[in-house]
């Protein structure tokens, strides 16, 4: 199993004591498998994302990753299995501006040692970004942006991609682009997918879709 | 991995040169203020020690004599009685500071100095030698003796040995002073038995040079202190904006898998390297202040103490140390704090907007505590506190503790004005002027620092110079002044004088430890000229009248302080007792100063004769009189001094005294002024989503610009405001408590209403200059730009 989620649980501090996000979420992926996460605004869809990436930590339970626990890791460590093995992509690009576009896109193969230049070249050109490489991130429009944050996410070639809303910001006719091509990446890489959306339209075309409700599972 | 990292780090610097620049200036700039300050002061110090080394001031027990003179037979009589002393023969030759000292007997220490090549042979010195520096040298004109230059010599003294130095001044068979070994044999002939005339001066805790230099360098250091916190506000600002604007870059990194640890160690090296390279130049552009503050330094130190220190300066590795200090100590201090905000902070929450200003915002109610508590102490410090120490603490809590309170207060006074706000765009100014706040909070408490010293420095050298103006009309009561060559020129000037002018009055000292402290005491003449010009402080009763009947004495404020001296305490002088009876004002002497009358005088030192007349006489006819002493005494110019050109002169020793503290105001504020510019410079780079959705609202980008302006006209009047009271506060303790544990009297304090507005006008200035060019950027901003704002929902 890839990716195995125990019981989940996570609050954040607010004005009238802990305020709670996820309560006792658990769930499971396999390797090359995709899966749309749906729910309200504020329903804790990015929070379990998160908490799966390792950018945060859960209050109880566990999310094991290729049967390593990494709840329990130190920073260091979940910090490698974002380097290594899952990859996230951010509604927001969270591009680093004063790199070009080649730069970006081999930015988290190379941070992992595994930059595969006829893999980024290949990327790109599929990506349409071929162009842009020497451009910096303000100088592309926000579907270019987002397709770059996607290539720099692909090229490391991560067994988990974590997508939030990556298609939140574009037009309908990119967002079906950008999603052929990340499905097509995806599975040419054996990736597994896990992606939250509001969409229902792209939530159709995952393998399976779970719904959060008040930070469980509907 | 580590490659990858710095790149990514590195880049932000090369896609924003500006901000780059900015952070390098700031640490640049705050490095040259402080080490231009320790550069004047490390140089000034390294002239006493060597004139110390030279010349063993004070180290050594001394026998001298009143008039100064000791009889060579006098000088064998006691070495023959068993003293084991060493000659000294001092006085001036061409200008230059000539001292001849017996190599033989001198005390070991002494006078080790050799040529600058190594070549000196025995042919060369029996016909006398001269060691000085090149400089003093090129002042000393023609003279038939073997010239050595040593970098060892004290600046402006030549040292030779005892006969060479006679022979050059004329003073055969005379010695000035007798060095007094402090190993002595047991069995001696008392002094009062083999010279009777002679006085024993015990050696001095501290040299001479550097007690009366000290409250000079105590005015550099208290405003070293002040550059210093500037500076470390500018570098804290600095260093605090290179870490918000990389914050997006920051939290990327970590999102995609680099270590934290490794991140921060990586931006620790990142820091150090540039606080390398900002100290460094901070190093240079120090040494430029410093080399074109050294001569006024000089000059006032020679002006007023009559010592000399090298107008030129030398790269001593303690002062461009401790400037690299300050740059590498400075951004390690300031980047600690962000680093440790970076470490603890989650990894998401970097990402949200303002998380930095949330988190500055969540410690100001523990700044705003500490500030009180800072302010307390200063006040406690200030009544019950006692000594230099704890007038510096009590300058440090103050400043400190004022700089810690400036955004606590500002956010205050900004929350009222949006509370009063009438218009929509009024609200959002006050709003966006708060939110700012925790920007430029840093760049404002350095201003706010800056200004306080300004207004509290000039009030100080202001009060000091109407003081001292007013104490030299008192003091220099008489038209005209004669000096005369000897003591029989002086009782011939003195009969040709009284049936000239309306009153001689002959001016006679002698010098003696009064309760263990250097004293010169004086002998007027009784006359109305003392009785109405020479105000007490504090007085018994009649005082003057009782002076002037022999009944005791009046001593200066310094004396009294230092010895603690009180009305109607008894002092010795040439061993009898004399109540004080007055004590007056005597502003910009170092040592103690007693006035009996002119006929207890002449009974306490019969042998001192005046040679020194001071004369009551109508203004008008002193060209006239000036003209019959130069035809019938040949009297040379700089032995007739009217009074005009004394105070003249007075005026402009002192005024040069603070040419270095006006300088380094100035400077100050500049610096601070440059922080300031940073800060809206980072800050404007950042505002753009902030700012975006009011010009879509209906600003124009012109008036956007203006409303920064405004913004920062505003922000620096308010911290105006408060530098005032602070600045007041800051001269009241220089001038009620430093300066009465420094220089021994206490100044009035006056206020200077003018010079205040003209600061706050030049801090205004400043503030627009710095705002000009973030607003007009701001104003050119290109809409598409703007549009990028929402396009990427940032």
């Amino acid at each position: 199993m890839l990716l195995r989620v125990t019981d989940l649980v996570k609050t954040y501090p607010g004005p009238d004591g802990p305020l709670p996000i996820l309560n006792g979420i658990s769930m499971e992926m396999e390797t090359g498998a995709t899966l749309a996460l749906t729910g309200e605004s504020g329903s804790g869809k990015s929070t379990l994302l998160h908490l799966v990436g390792g950018l945060d930590q859960p209050d109880s339970g566990r999310v094991e990753i290729d049967g390593t626990d990494i709840g329990a890791m130190d920073d260091a460590a979940r910090a490698a299995i974002r380097r290594d093995k899952a990859g996230v992509i951010f509604q927001q690009f969270n591009l680093i501006p004063s790199l070009t576009v080649a730069s970006n896109i081999a930015f988290q193969a190379r941070l992992g040692g595994r930059e595969d230049k006829a893999w980024i070249k290949d990327l790109a050109t599929r990506m349409g970004l071929s162009d842009q490489m020497s451009k910096y991130p303000e100088q592309l429009s926000g579907g270019q942006q987002q397709r770059v944050a996607i290539a720099r996410t692909l090229a490391a070639r991560p067994a988990l991609i974590l997508a939030d809303e990556p298609t939140g910001n574009l037009d309908e006719a990119t967002a079906d682009s950008v999603m052929d091509l990340m499905l097509e990446l995806a599975a040419e890489t054996q990736a597994a997918l896990l992606m939250v959306t509001h969409s229902e339209r792209l939530a159709g075309r995952m393998g399976r879709r779970l719904h959060l409700r008040a930070g469980r599972l509907a | 991995m580590t490659k990858v990292g710095l790149q990514a780090l590195l880049s932000h610097w090369l896609r924003n040169p500006m901000q780059l620049f900015t952070l390098i200036v700031g640490l640049s700039l705050a490095t040259a203020l402080w080490s231009g300050v320790q550069a004047v002061n490390a140089e000034a110090r390294a002239s006493y020690d060597a004139a110390a080394q030279t010349l063993g001031e004070g180290r050594f027990a001394q026998i001298t004599s009143d008039d100064g003179a000791i009889p060579q037979a006098d000088y064998i009589r006691l070495r023959r009685a068993g003293w084991l002393i060493s000659p000294v023969v001092e006085g001036r030759l061409d200008g230059v500071r000539l001292i001849g000292l017996d190599p033989l007997t001198s005390p070991s220490g002494l006078a080790t100095m050799g040529a600058d090549d190594g070549n000196l042979t025995i042919d060369a010195l029996a016909g006398g030698v001269l060691f000085a520096t090149q400089d003093t040298f090129e002042r000393l004109g023609a003279y038939d003796i073997t010239r050595v230059v040593t970098p060892d010599a004290a600046p402006g003294v030549i040292i030779t040995d005892v006969g060479t130095a006679q022979r050059l001044l004329g003073l055969e068979n005379t010695l000035s002073r007798l060095l007094v070994s402090p190993t002595q044999p047991i069995v001696q002939t008392p002094l009062a038995e083999v010279a009777p005339h002679l006085t024993l001066r015990a050696p001095q805790d501290g040299s001479d040079v550097g007690r009366l230099t000290d409250s000079f360098h105590l005015n550099l250091t208290a405003f070293g202190l002040l550059a210093f916190a500037v500076g470390i506000f500018i570098v804290h600002g600095a260093i605090g904006l290179a870490f918000e604007q990389r914050r997006p870059v920051i939290r990327t990194l970590r999102a995609l898998g680099f270590p934290l640890r490794r991140l921060i160690a990586l931006i620790a090296v990142e820091l150090l390297v540039l606080s390398l390279i900002a100290g460094a130049i901070g190093v240079g552009l120090g040494y430029l202040v410093a080399a074109a503050l050294l001569p006024d330094v000089a000059a006032t130190i020679s002006g007023l103490y009559g010592e000399s220190v090298s107008g030129t300066l030398q790269l001593r590795p303690e002062w461009w140390l401790s400037g690299l200090m300050i740059a590498v100590g400075g951004t390690c201090m300031a980047a600690a704090a962000s680093l440790f905000q970076l470490a603890r902070m989650p990894l998401l929450a970097s990402a949200r907007p303002r998380a930095w200003a949330m988190q500055a915002g969540k410690g100001r109610m523990y700044q705003a505590g500490l500030a009180v508590g800072l302010l307390v102490l200063a006040g406690l410090l200030g009544i019950f506190g006692s000594g230099l120490a704890a007038g510096f603490g009590m300058l440090a809590a103050l400043l400190i503790g004022a700089a810690l309170a400036l955004p606590v207060v500002l956010d205050r006074v900004l929350a009222f004005g949006a509370s009063r706000a009438k218009s929509v765009t009024a609200e959002w100014f006050w709003a966006d002027t708060r939110q700012q706040l925790p920007g430029l909070s840093l760049a404002l408490m350095a201003l706010l620092l800056a200004m306080a010293a300004n207004v509290g420095v000039s009030t100080m050298v202001s009060s000091f110079r109407l003081t001292f103006t007013g104490f030299l009309d008192q003091r220099l009561a008489s038209e005209f002044y004669v000096y005369a060559d000897d003591a029989d020129q002086a009782a011939e000037l003195q009969t040709y004088l009284t049936p000239r002018v309306g009153k001689v009055l002959p001016i006679q000292s002698a010098n003696q430890d009064v309760r263990g402290l250097p004293s010169e005491i004086y002998g007027p003449t009784a006359h109305s000229t003392y009785r109405e010009n020479w105000l007490f402080l504090q007085s018994a009763d009649d005082a003057w009248a009782r002076i002037e009947a022999g009944e005791g004495a009046a001593i200066n404020e310094q004396l009294a302080r230092r010895a603690e001296i009180a009305i109607g305490d008894d002092i010795t002088l040439a061993g009898e007792a004399f109540p004080v009876l007055g004590i007056y004002g005597d502003y910009g002497n170092p040592i103690g100063q007693i006035i009996v009358t002119e006929t207890t005088f002449k009974r306490l030192f019969p042998d001192i004769r005046p040679n020194r007349f001071g004369l009551r006489m109508d203004a008008a006819d002193v060209p006239v009189l000036t003209e019959a002493l130069r035809k019938d005494f040949s009297l040379a110019d700089a032995q007739m001094v009217n009074q005009a050109g004394i105070k003249a002169f007075s005026l402009s020793v002192f005024d040069r005294t603070f040419t270095v503290t006006g300088a380094l105001n100035v400077l100050t504020l500049a610096v601070a002024g440059f922080a300031i510019l940073m800060s809206l410079l980072t800050l404007a780079t950042m505002r753009l989503p902030q700012l975006a959705p009011v010009w879509a609202q209906g600003l124009t980008r012109a008036r956007l610009g203006r409303i920064e302006i405004i913004r920062a006209v505003l922000l620096a009047l308010l911290t105006a405001g408060l530098a005032l009271p602070l600045g007041l506060a800051l001269a009241w303790t220089l001038l009620a408590v430093v300066n009465v544990e420094a220089f021994g009297w206490r100044l009035p304090m006056f206020l200077f209403p003018l010079d205040y507005a003209r600061l706050a006008v030049f801090a205004v200035g400043a503030a627009v200059l710095a705002a000009l060019w973030p607003a007009r950027k701001l104003a050119r901003t290109r809409p598409s730009d703007l549009l990028k704002v929402f396009s990427n929902e940032r």
